[in-house]
């Protein structure tokens, strides 16, 4: 058994409503530093609401969830200092249009954590390098493809230097020819022990990388296992229905 | 094609296409064209051929056609007010850096702060231009009129109504609900009822909000009550580009750690006030000619200074002339604001792509 | 611990909320006190009690019989009810010319379209107030006075001092069949969609019920003779130095009602113009592959698309129609704002004043707009999920 300290994300009884439908029920999760979780299922399964409680893009009515010892509650300060530890790529990217790529990245460095322009440039170009897209740095959102979007979209996370990334379907809007590139910047962050929790379909990438998977339906975990064991030797009756119908 | 062939042989087939394609067609075309053809003549006759160039009064009276004189007479004073006549270059500079400055932040240079303080420093220039002050001879504000009045009231509303606007419209969407619940109540208020009450609102109400002796002038409570007035339809095209603004915007922004202020600052209100650009300029266009209602509480604005000079015992009966010319004006002003928009909206779609 | 309660969400927001109502509270305190002392100083009452006044001046024309010696409260009804007039006659042709623009300026005919939209064009860009006075100086001073009247339809005189027309002397009994004719109206219309229904069902059109449902316009006829068949007119004549008898629509009245309709009939077709071009070309390309008619394409798939479209800013014009009229003071036309206006500079009372005022025209707004919302609903009861 792992200490407190060594846990990244730890998830107590989480409990989460939508009026009256429950759309969380009783969740418990616990994610080490470097691991790397991938969580599937059929949609409406609650995957994404799950990982948006851990960056307070949604509320949770009871339970506990704690990240990097910080207690995730109703304390602002509390809530800031987690943020800063966690990064999010969404589905749809969400770069903000009207600014230039460099400035998507530099940004919240400068803003929130007050890194002098000069060195928040220097470390965006940085990351632009190492997701191969610093070519394209004064250009705008607008100007470039899907899969460069969301090459630039986890650099801008990766500056503001997170602890643990959260991806939420970060393919699925993508044209197949695109899927790749994002899956290869993905595999590469992995392998330099980034945590990473990841609601996907590509189960590719789960075999390859993860150290868990997880699947939920209907708002609750229905198994956990390594990526070997959750593919060849599904235990729960809705795991195998769903892997019957998603290539793996 | 030569120019001559296209005459010949474009131009029928394009009135068959266009005016006679069928029977109804037809006859309508012909009717329309009759009508149009008959008031062309007959304007062309009253404001052309028959009209009176020169002479007084009693020449434009007795020959009856258009009476220019009287324009060439009163033009100064219908597009100047009661400014001291060796003074008018004042009124005019102003009036040409204000353009000038418009016209030039519609480059998109960084649409932000700097536009802000390009725009507050023009006007400041144009109001030391006009009032005086700092070597230039001061003129009180009871002589400001004319097209400079109307320039000044419609566009410090327009001005000054966004910072109000953007606060009202954040105000109303937030989740605070006593903010909310104000905003609302101010927002509907004052959509709801006409600019001629809100302006009487400022002319009789606010002497007596104040203690005695502080005495609001009288331009300046007609300016307040323009600002009031533009803020509330303002706040509600804001809040109409607020809403277009996808929530993945606010997720990304939070997800970095902005906090509120800075995610509205930097991400969400640049866009939004890009978005409602067409919007924004209609309500200006609308604000340029309702400052023609400060006639009724007396001051001397465009529409004002031209019913005065129709007033003049020396010439009377004019109104025609009269109308027709500051009508004009009102139409070049507020056509060239139309262009002005469209080509902010082109500038800036150009810029993201 | 202090700052833990402070950094807590739920806390700070309604404290943040509590400082600022605290702000305004005390900034209209602020206000309620001067206004306290500057009322006692130039010793005027708060509160309504001039309503029971003697108003002491005269309104130019009135639906209701209104003297100077009636109260300001039948004063400021009268002028409510001079507004409603000018408001409920402006918007219906408002709206009619509008869409008649609105759909000329789509037009294939090159005339009609380029008519249609300098018209919008001319007319957008200028000031109202300032049509309204040159509307105001037309019928004023281009008209002939009244003793050289136009008269262009036996007892119809058109002169500067207005437009007098006869006008039936037992007023409610025409009223009675006013109200008759358009109930006919109505149920020609809803029994003409029955029948059109009827042979889209059968498929076959029947002549005898065409014929049937024009006996609805018998109702006003008969009413006529059932109240005993009113004849008399009242005649206007020349008296001294104006008409009596009759009906008089002022030159004040006309002119306001005229440069409404213009003004807003050009807003309006932008609004129509909008709302059709907003309908996919697809579906006129649907309608014609299936050989639809073009009348047909337009007043069975596209106008009622269309409609829904236009409904929430046509809300919004009549709104502005039922405001702008507020300009009938600068034209001399006695609306409600010029009849308060007038109350409140003899009464100084200048608060209950514009309290009324706004009052007054927030009920027209919500009257109009849960109106036009019945309408909404009906329109969108048909849309895409």
């Amino acid at each position: 058994m792992s200490s407190q300290k060594d846990l990244m994300i730890e998830m107590k009884s989480l409990n989460k409503w939508y009026d009256q439908f429950h759309v969380l029920k009783d969740i418990n999760l616990s994610v080490k530093h470097g691991e790397k979780i991938v969580i599937c299922g059929p949609s409406g399964s609650g995957k994404s609401t799950m990982i948006r409680c851990i960056n307070r893009l949604e509320e949770f009515q009871k339970g506990e969830l704690t990240v990097n010892s910080i207690p995730l509650n109703n304390d602002l300060k509390n809530i800031e200092a987690i943020r800063k530890d966690v990064g999010m790529v969404f589905q749809h990217f969400n770069l903000f249009p009207h600014l230039s790529i460099l400035e998507n990245l530099t940004l919240a460095p400068i803003r929130v954590k007050h890194i002098p322009k000069k060195e928040a440039i220097q470390m965006a170009m940085e990351y632009l390098e190492m997701v191969k897209i610093a070519d394209q740095a004064n250009k705008y959102p607008g100007q470039i493809s899907g899969g460069q979007k969301q090459r630039v979209a986890i650099a801008r996370s990766l500056c503001m230097k997170p602890k643990v990334l959260l991806f939420d379907e970060p393919t699925s809007a993508l044209d197949p020819e695109m899927v790749k590139e994002v899956l290869d910047v993905m595999v590469d962050l992995a392998k330099e022990g980034m945590t990473m929790l990841c609601v996907t379909h590509e189960m590719g990438f789960a075999r390859e990388v993860a150290d868990r998977v997880v699947f939920m339906d209907q708002g609750t975990i229905l198994e956990e296992n390594t990526p070997h064991e959750f593919f060849s030797n599904p235990k729960h009756e809705r795991a195998k229905e769903f892997l019957s119908q998603v290539i793996h | 094609m030569t120019l001559v062939n296209k005459f010949i042989y474009k131009f029928p087939v394009w009135l068959k296409k266009n005016l006679f394609n069928t029977p109804t067609n037809s006859i309508i075309s012909i009717f329309a064209f009759a009508l149009v053809w008959k008031l062309s003549v007959f304007i062309l006759n009253y404001m052309v051929i028959g009209a009176v160039w020169s002479g007084s009064a009693k020449t434009c009276r007795e020959l009856g056609g258009f009476c220019y004189p009287f324009l060439f007479e009163k033009a100064r004073f219908i597009i100047f007010g009661f400014y001291p006549s060796e003074e008018l270059w004042r009124p005019s500079l102003a009036m040409v850096q204000l353009f000038a400055t418009l016209f030039y932040i519609k480059e998109p240079s960084r649409f932000g702060l700097k536009t802000f303080i390009y725009l507050t420093v023009s006007f400041l220039i144009f109001f030391w231009l006009i009032g005086g002050g700092l070597g230039l001879s001061a003129v009180t504000n009871d002589k400001w009129g004319g097209l400079p009045l109307t320039v000044m009231l419609a566009f410090i509303g327009i001005l000054f109504s966004y910072p109000f606007g953007i606060l009202l419209a954040l105000a109303r969407r937030s989740d605070l609900k006593i903010l909310k619940t104000l905003s609302v109540c101010y927002i509907e208020l004052i959509r709801g009822v006409p600019l001629i009450s809100v302006l009487f609102m400022s002319s009789v109400m606010f002497p007596l909000f104040l203690p005695d002796g502080v005495n609001f002038d009288k331009l300046l409570r007609a300016q307040i009550a323009i600002i009031m007035f533009v803020s509330a339809y303002m706040a509600e095209v804001i809040r109409g580009g607020l809403a277009s603004i996808e929530k993945g915007q606010y997720e990304a922004a939070q997800s970095l750690g902005l906090s509120y202020s800075q995610t509205m600052i930097y991400i969400i209100i640049p866009q939004a006030i890009r978005i409602v650009i067409p919007p924004t300029v209609n309500t200006a266009i609308g604000m340029f000619k309702d400052t023609s209602l400060v006639l009724i509480i007396a001051l001397f604005d465009l529409l004002n200074t031209t019913k005065t000079a129709m007033r003049d015992a020396n010439w009377l009966g004019f109104s025609l002339e009269g109308y027709v010319f500051v009508g004009l004006i009102y139409y070049i002003f507020c056509s060239l604001m139309s262009k002005y928009s469209k080509r902010l909206e082109t500038e800036f779609l150009v810029k993201e792509r | 611990m202090l700052k833990k309660i402070l950094n807590d969400e739920k806390i700070r927001s309604t404290l943040v909320q509590g400082v600022g109502l605290l702000f305004i509270c005390s900034v209209i305190y602020y206000f309620f006190i001067n206004t306290q002392v500057n009322l006692t100083k130039q010793n005027i009452q708060t509160g309504f009690g001039f309503f029971k006044l003697e108003s002491g001046f005269d309104i130019s024309e009135s639906i209701i019989d209104y003297w100077s010696d009636d109260t300001y409260l039948k004063a400021l009804f009268a002028g409510i009810l001079n507004t409603i007039k000018v408001a409920l006659i402006g918007n219906v042709f408002a709206i009619i010319l509008g869409v008649f623009i609105g759909i000329g300026s789509l037009s294939s005919n090159w005339i009609v379209k380029k008519v249609s939209t300098t018209y919008v064009e001319i007319v957008r860009n200028i000031p109202l107030l300032l049509q309204l006075f040159f509307w105001y100086a037309i019928l004023t001073e281009n008209l002939p006075d009244v003793k050289s009247a136009i008269e262009f339809l036996p007892n119809f005189f058109l002169t500067n001092r207005g437009l007098f027309i006869p006008f039936p002397v037992e007023t409610m009994k025409f009223f009675y069949i006013f109200v008759g004719l358009c109930i006919s109206c109505l149920s020609f219309f809803l029994l003409e969609k029955k029948r059109d229904l009827k042979t889209e069902e059968t498929g076959l059109e029947s002549p005898i019920w065409q014929r049937v449902n024009y006996l609805v316009f018998l109702i006003p006829v008969l009413i006529w003779l059932f109240t005993g068949s009113p004849t008399e007119m009242s005649l206007p004549s020349l008296v001294g130095f104006n008409f009596q008898g009759g009906y008089t629509f002022s030159p004040e009245f006309s002119a306001l009602l005229v440069g409404l309709i213009i003004y807003t009939s050009a807003f309006n077709a932008e609004i129509a113009r909008a709302g059709i071009n907003s309908i996919d070309k697809g579906q006129w390309e649907a309608a014609s592959s299936i050989g639809l008619s073009k009348k047909d394409t337009m007043s069975k798939i596209i106008l009622p698309q269309a409609l829904r479209v236009m409904v929430p800013p046509l809300t919004s014009q009549i709104l502005n129609l039922t405001k702008n009229s507020s300009l009938a003071v600068a034209i001399g036309y006695p609306d409600f704002v010029s009849v308060t206006n007038t109350t409140m500079n003899q009464t100084g009372q200048a608060i209950e004043c514009v309290f009324i005022i706004m009052v007054v025209y927030l009920s027209f707004s919500l009257l109009t707009s849960l109106v036009m919302n019945v309408f909404n609903n009906r329109f969108n009861k048909f849309e895409r999920s």
